[in-house]
């Protein structure tokens, strides 16, 4: 018996010296076959128990099978380790050069100008106002004459306008909008709250700070009881949206044919914080727009009563924005469509 | 408007400074643009007297004057200026003095000559060329006799002022005057306007008994006032009157035209100068020209006059504009010894019109068309008449020659406290209006909060209630009104679905890869005209400015070429863009009015993805461009989908690359490549593009998005591959899979197209994956097997397909 046992002693510790040596999977395997397997050495030695008496055999028999457990037992191990290690050599085969740069995806950008309507779209739609797109070939009358400014009004000297003939012309501005729609509105569904935003033409020529096609956007309030005081608040609160809660608002008094009073509004500059700098030539002040309480010929024209109904109305350049928000000083970029520019507003 | 600080402050009380006077004046409503002091950054500039001159050794024109500059100092001063002489009292720059534009003075040495300083010219301490007197343009300035030698020269020249320069609304055209700024000064700070009392000596000579004036048409000149000034001496004016024109902008000329534009300057009241000897008769005439009339102006120009324009005559031949531009041949000259002077208000629209028609926009021009004040007409000439009899020697004769005189008339205007703080959202008091209207001096009576207000005419732009309520708002502060956001009814502030869905679909172009663009909607009439999907006759406007900006687009495609000729003019080859906008559509020439249909379109060329390192480039093609295409069209979503029939018909567009897009029998759109000598003509290369009437497209019926059950049971898929002839198109093979696929087909897909090598010539291999779906039960193969076996079938026979 003890040869037997001797004999797979042995066995065991040769064979787990072979197994801690397996440099592969396939190497293991195969010692795991040549050791376990049906012509293996403890195969042999079990065989060899016939010879052995009825006595003896449990004692060996157990002893063999807890030899046979040992080693598998090792070679799982083995197989575990060798298996981790394959991983992570092939973990490292695979490691890329992260900083390469990413497979591209085109991506475009949304118009600076349109970003800038938008912008200030959703500033009024939030404050419950409609937003109103007219004609750009429009009558004379809409642009002019409704708006308190008969022919022959010297305001008239302020838009040099593109004519198709004496009746029809290119809207100057986006005023024709607001006789149009106030024509139309029902004061008995409530007050009428409106923005239009367009292209429109003057008779300029191009040059770095004029375009004979702009944008601008203007908008119009009338009900019972709308105030100058509102005119007041609802500018300054969409000034500070776009421009920043930090810019100073200054109100002052101008001329607009179609406003009485009439408004023009400054905002501190953004460059020297109202020092004075060449961007606000030396003012410490800016313009972006202009407003006022609308004038009661233009209420008359488009048949609402001025003792009854009143409010503010008001236009601004998108161009100007854009150009003030973003530091842009040619005006004429915004319409070349260089894609280096356009890209840039994000 | 320039107005000087120190004129204003003889009709005003001021004790603020300019810059802060400036400040407030913009505040309460007239935009004042800048402060200049002539004198500013200008150091050591004094009186000097030449008390002697010879000529330069070593030179023709300098000369060598010795200059006193002080009671006990005379210097050296090489000077070239051509009037130099001795005994004269000059500007002398010292050393170490600074003149215009921060030039440095030193003493030095000219042609081996110490020059101690430098006697100056007008220009060169600051003035404008417009300004320096003729007989002073070319040489040194000459001070007058009594200047004091070593004193600084500036309060000699007024430059010790400051000038307030005021941008004028068209209605403020009061403030067009020295004395309409006073008013609107006074009223700002509560002060009162004082001005001086002239008195004005009349000889016992009738004016009537050597002229007589008529005007034809009251409306053309209202009040028409004429003096008649004998025994007139012409010389340059004083200084002190020369230096209130210089600071205003105004070239001092000589005493009798200084003075009418002295008193233009300080009432606002254009006034005319005639040379009675020259205007050949005792008449004068104000009519309408006729058409055959002729007019040399005080330009040198001849003009051919209309029936629009209102003219001076002597009752026969045409001396003035009027109030526009006077005639040569009447003009003051330094031999005119008596003068006819006009005062008057003219029509202000033809006076418009006519310095339009003859781009004659003068200072008389712009007062007259904006308006003048009706009450000192009369005044105003008096006042001209007086000055020349101080400065002139003249003999001012008897009585003014006046056929036509305006009676000048306060305006009542009504307004009550309420309606000023329903209108400004304030709580401002009567007494607090009350007392704004009497700052303006304004007469005011008021009962129980309402006012009665007489305007008077030194303020013809208040006519209306609106008009004091923007006094009251402008005098009382805009910055103290109350900023609200309105109590109002609440209303809904939303985006019409039109204009969400032209939104949606930028944002899908973008997030594709194209950028937006915004092109000129006017172009030439050859781009206007191209790449049109519904023809269209053209839209121009009268008088363009430049051929390239002369008609309204028809077509977006062209303006997207534009832009990316620009872009490829500038090394960007790779260029994706889309533009929404309008473009302007009639059926008839004679139609004036298009109509403005919202189109939107896009134009890729180069490369669509360049090279990189890890994908080769990928330039744009057709099917690049109709992807994109598909996937906006998918956004709308329509009932019947949009189909793509190849076309020639578009002439700008490759007639074998072309498809108009189809719903139903609606051309909704084109796709397909640039014509390349289209391309060729934009210096671009292969180049695709699209163009949709979205009008068309928003029209059409919508589907309603319904949820659909994700299937619960597998599909099955077949795949087929055929080969036919070149001509059968995958439309029509499509066409015929659905229509044989049975109900259990779910989806057709093209996944592989062969020309070539192991396929005869004249054919095409191509291979679809079949979907079969059935949404209720697990499909068998044999439901498939049959199925698709009728679609080989019918491939064969409708297509002469052989199956691969």
């Amino acid at each position: 018996m003890s040869s037997l046992q001797d004999k797979l002693i042995a066995l065991q510790k040769q064979g787990i010296t072979e197994i801690e040596k397996s440099a592969d999977l396939k190497q293991l395997n195969d010692i795991r076959v040549n050791l376990l397997g049906k012509k293996g050495p403890i195969t042999e030695v079990l065989r060899g128990m016939r010879d052995l008496t009825k006595e003896e055999r449990p004692a060996v028999g157990s002893f063999a099978n807890k030899v046979r457990d040992a080693l598998t037992e090792s070679i799982e191990t083995r197989k575990q380790a060798l298996e981790a290690a394959k991983i992570e050599r092939q973990l490292a085969q695979e490691t890329l050069d992260v900083t390469l740069p990413g497979t591209p995806v085109k991506m475009g950008s949304h118009h600076v100008i349109m970003q800038t309507v938008e912008r200030l779209e959703s500033v009024f739609l939030g404050m419950g106002f409609k937003v109103v797109l007219g004609y750009e070939v429009e009558e004379e009358k809409y642009n002019f004459e409704k708006l308190n400014m008969p022919k022959d009004h010297p305001a008239r000297d302020m838009q040099d306008t593109f004519y198709i003939n004496q009746d029809i012309l290119l809207r100057t501005h986006m005023s024709p909008d607001e006789a149009r729609t106030l024509e139309q509105h029902d004061f008995s569904t409530g007050p009428m709250k409106m923005i239009g935003p367009g292209r429109v033409y003057r008779r300029d020529t191009d040059d770095a700070t004029h375009s004979h096609q702009f944008f601008q956007m203007e908008g119009q309030y009338i009900g019972e009881n709308v105030t100058m005081a509102d005119l007041k608040g609802t500018l300054s609160f969409a000034i500070r949206e776009f421009f920043g809660a930090e810019r100073e608002i200054r109100f002052r008094p101008s001329y607009f044919p179609f406003t009485e009073p009439s408004v023009e509004v400054d905002i501190s500059c953004f460059k020297c914080n109202g020092a004075g700098c060449d961007v606000c030539k030396y003012s410490g002040w800016i313009e972006v727009l202009g407003a006022g309480m609308t004038h009661p010929n233009v209420l008359k024209a488009a048949g609402v009563d001025p003792a009854k109904y009143g409010g503010f109305a008001f236009g601004l350049g998108i161009d100007r924005f854009a150009m003030l928000k973003y530091g842009i000083d040619d005006i004429r970029q915004f319409y070349q469509n260089d894609v280096r520019f356009l890209s840039q507003f994000k | 408007m320039k107005i000087s600080y120190k004129w204003l402050k003889e009709y005003v009380d001021l004790d603020m400074t300019p810059e802060e006077l400036a400040n407030k004046v913009t505040l309460t409503g007239i935009e004042v643009d800048g402060v200049k002091h002539p004198d500013a950054g200008l150091k050591k500039i004094v009186v000097g007297y030449v008390e002697s001159t010879k000529p330069h050794p070593d030179s023709d024109h300098l000369q060598l004057c010795q200059v006193q500059i002080s009671a006990d100092e005379t210097v050296q001063i090489v000077c070239g200026a051509p009037n130099v002489a001795a005994g004269q009292k000059v500007i002398v720059a010292l050393p170490g003095s600074r003149i215009a534009n921060n030039e440095k003075i030193k003493k030095g040495k000219l042609r081996g000559e110490i020059s101690n300083g430098m006697i100056c010219a007008l220009q060169e301490i600051g003035f404008s060329d417009d300004v320096t007197p003729q007989v002073y343009a070319d040489g040194i300035y000459v001070l007058p006799a009594d200047a004091e030698v070593g004193q600084p020269v500036y309060a000699y020249l007024g430059m010790d002022d400051a000038i307030l320069d005021l941008e004028i609304t068209p209605n403020r055209a009061d403030a067009l005057s020295v004395r309409g700024v006073a008013h609107e000064v006074a009223a700002i700070y509560a002060q009162a306007v004082h001005f001086p009392k002239v008195a004005l000596t009349e000889a016992t000579k009738k004016a009537s008994a050597v002229l007589q004036a008529q005007v034809t048409d009251v409306a053309d000149a209202p009040s028409y006032n004429l003096r008649v000034l004998e025994n007139v001496t012409i010389k340059p004016s004083p200084l002190w009157l020369q230096r209130r024109l210089w600071n205003a902008g105004v070239r001092p000329i000589n005493n009798v035209v200084d003075i009418t534009n002295l008193i233009m300057l300080d009432y606002g009241q254009p006034l005319h100068a005639f040379d009675y000897a020259k205007i050949g008769g005792q008449t004068i005439e104000v009519r309408r020209a006729q058409a055959d009339e002729t007019l040399t102006t005080l330009d040198g120009k001849e003009r051919d006059l209309t029936e629009d324009d209102i003219v001076i005559t002597n009752g026969a031949d045409v001396l003035n504009l009027a109030g526009v531009m006077g005639g040569l041949d009447s003009e003051i000259t330094n031999e005119t010894t008596t003068v006819i002077l006009e005062s008057a208000v003219f029509e202000p629209t033809h006076i418009r019109k006519t310095a339009q028609r003859y781009n004659l926009r003068s200072e008389a021009s712009s007062r007259f068309e904006k308006g003048v004040n009706t009450a000192t007409v009369l005044t105003a000439l008096d006042d001209a008449a007086s000055l020349m009899a101080d400065l002139a020697d003249a003999t001012v004769l008897a009585g003014r020659v006046s056929p036509t005189v305006l009676k000048p008339a306060d305006v009542t205007v009504n307004v009550s406290t309420e309606r000023i703080n329903r209108v400004l959202g304030t709580t401002i008091t009567t007494a607090e209006v009350k007392a704004i209207f009497e700052r303006l001096g304004f007469g005011v009576t008021e009962a129980a909060g309402i006012f009665t207000v007489s305007v008077p005419p030194r303020r013809w732009d208040i006519a209306i209630e609106a008009d004091l309520i923007e006094e009251v708002a402008r005098l009382y502060g805009y910055d103290r009104l109350p900023e609200t956001l309105t109590a109002s009814a609440s209303t809904p502030g939303l985006l019409t679905e039109r204009q969400q869905l032209i939104r949606h679909l930028e944002a899908t172009l973008e997030a594709n890869g194209l950028s937006q663009a915004l092109s000129y909607a006017l172009t030439t009439p050859d781009k206007a005209n191209a790449f049109q999907l519904t023809a269209s006759q053209p839209t121009s406007v009268d008088w363009p400015m430049t051929v390239d900006h002369a008609t309204l687009r028809m077509n977006l495609v062209s303006g997207l070429l534009d832009d990316l000729a620009y872009n490829a003019a500038r090394k960007q080859q790779n260029v994706a863009l889309y533009e929404q906008g309008r473009v302007f559509l009639k059926q008839h020439q004679a139609t004036v009015r298009p109509h403005e249909l919202e189109y939107l379109a896009g134009a890729i060329t180069g490369d669509w993805q360049t090279a990189t390192w890890n994908q080769p480039a990928q330039p744009v093609d057709f099917y690049q461009l109709k992807g994109l295409v598909e996937s906006t069209l998918a956004e709308f979503n329509l009932t019947t989908t949009p189909e793509f029939a190849a076309t020639a018909r578009h002439q700008d567009m490759h007639p074998g690359r072309t498809a108009d897009i189809l719903v139903g029998n609606q051309v909704v759109g084109f796709l397909g490549q640039v014509h390349p000598r289209v391309s060729q003509q934009y210096r671009l290369p292969a180049t695709y593009v699209f163009q949709l009437d979205l009008e068309q497209l928003l029209a059409l019926e919508q589907q309603t998005v319904m949820y659909h059950a994700v299937p619960r049971y597998p599909a099955i898929t077949r795949d087929i591959a055929l080969v036919v002839d070149e001509s059968v198109t995958n439309a029509a093979l499509t066409a015929t899979i659905r229509e044989n696929g049975g109900s259990y087909l779910s989806a057709v897909q093209l996944f592989d197209l062969y020309a070539g090598a192991h396929i005869d010539t004249g054919k095409k291999s191509l291979a679809y994956t079949l979907t079969y779906q059935n949404t209720a039960a697990t499909l068998t193969d044999d439901q498939v097997n049959e199925a698709f076996a009728k679609v080989v079938a019918a491939l064969q026979t409708e297509h002469a397909a052989t199956i691969r």
